[in-house]
């Protein structure tokens, strides 16, 4: 066998050992790496290459090496799933550098953090006076957390209504023009519903990149051709105003007639309305 | 345009509104914006009714506008 068609074989079969050995790793690999991890994976890669190069080494010995620096962090894993004093030791703590708005030395100095250092972490985070931090720790993987004074902290939905709509995740129905039946389904539509919301924007099916069905069953289209202008949907604006409406015509119509029966009536209805409107306003808002 | 005129359109217009409030009901899939809507579409069933009675009181007073 020639050196090239060996080296070849062994390439191809290192690929897609390789390509295994990183799903069976699976994906926390990446999000969370800690110094271990990162220098197996190293390590692994290292003598893939090495493997495939170099035709001395022979592939019992490079397979096993391959294997027992592979399956270790996984055994790894698997151990510190089970057991919480283990896994303090594997991934080790966090070290809490600020706290009640007071930084600790001590700990800065264990983890041989400078204070410029630890300023640099806090201007990443978009801190750039201490005072405004109420506590900040170093996370295993070397990330500093930052919580910000209450007064500090940025305004959320939930400071200024407090009982906001809820939003679930909006479904994609329609892709590169094909209708798609599963999330369809999700919703609790059909092609029917959606053959007829089409309709009502004016646009076929072909001409659809992609289309979204939010959760309060309002469609949103995005078309090929982005010259044409499609509305919005209107359904919940044009119900909000059709209830403030006859909430007006009720008080009108209270201040119009002449019989004290009726007058008490329209009133209660407008008051009703009010009340009406109140309640589902912040649905229909946006 | 009579009184019973103006108030039958203002009915029809509570028709409308209960007829969205019904669609958006089963349309959601939050359970609270379902109940929300739910029970909003049960209120504007009873203003219904109330106008509805209203009408009929309008008609006995004003009979030659009748069915308009």
């Amino acid at each position: 066998m020639p050196i090239w068609l060996e080296t070849a074989i062994r390439s191809i079969c290192i690929l897609i050992g390789l390509f295994v050995i990183t799903r069976i790793l699976g994906k926390k690999q990446l999000s969370k790496l800690s110094f271990f991890e990162y220098i197996v994976g190293i390590t692994v890669g290292d003598i893939a290459g090495t493997m495939s190069v170099d035709l001395g080494i022979s592939l019992q010995e490079g397979i096993t090496s391959i294997l027992i620096w592979s399956l270790f962090p996984v055994a790894v894993a698997r151990l510190s799933l089970r057991n919480k004093k283990f896994r303090d030791f594997v991934e080790g703590n966090s070290t809490v550098f600020i706290k009640n708005g007071k930084i600790l030395e001590e700990n800065l100095k264990r983890e041989k953090y400078t204070v410029d250092e630890l300023l640099e972490q806090l201007r990443k985070k978009d801190v750039f006076r201490v005072a405004d931090v109420e506590f900040a720790v170093l996370e295993p993987n070397g990330d500093l957390n930052v919580l910000l004074k209450r007064e500090k902290q940025p305004l959320t939905v939930g400071d200024v209504f407090p009982n906001p709509p809820r939003e679930k995740e909006p479904q994609t129905v329609i892709m590169d023009g094909m209708i798609l039946d599963e999330p369809l389904a999700t919703m609790g539509l059909g092609r029917g519903w959606l053959k007829e919301q089409l309709d009502k924007q004016g646009v076929a099916v072909e001409n659809v990149f992609l289309a979204q069905v939010d959760s309060y069953g309002q469609l949103t289209v995005d078309l090929y051709d982005d010259k044409i202008q499609v509305a919005e949907p209107q359904e919940k604006k044009l119900l909000l105003a059709a209830m403030k409406k006859v909430q007006a015509d009720f008080e009108l119509y209270a201040l119009q007639t002449d019989s004290q029966e009726a007058k008490v009536l329209y009133e209660k209805q407008a008051a009703k309305m009010t009340e009406l409107i109140q309640k589902v306003e912040p649905l229909l808002r946006n | 345009m009579t009184v019973a005129s103006q108030v039958k359109q203002t009915l029809a217009s509570l028709k409308g509104i209960h007829a969205g409030l019904q669609q958006l009901a089963l349309a959601s899939q939050d359970e609270t914006a379902q109940r929300t809507f739910h029970e909003a579409m049960l209120s504007t069933e009873e203003i219904i009714a109330e106008l509805k009675d209203r009408i009929g009181r309008l008609e006995f007073e004003e009979p030659q506008y009748h069915g308009k």
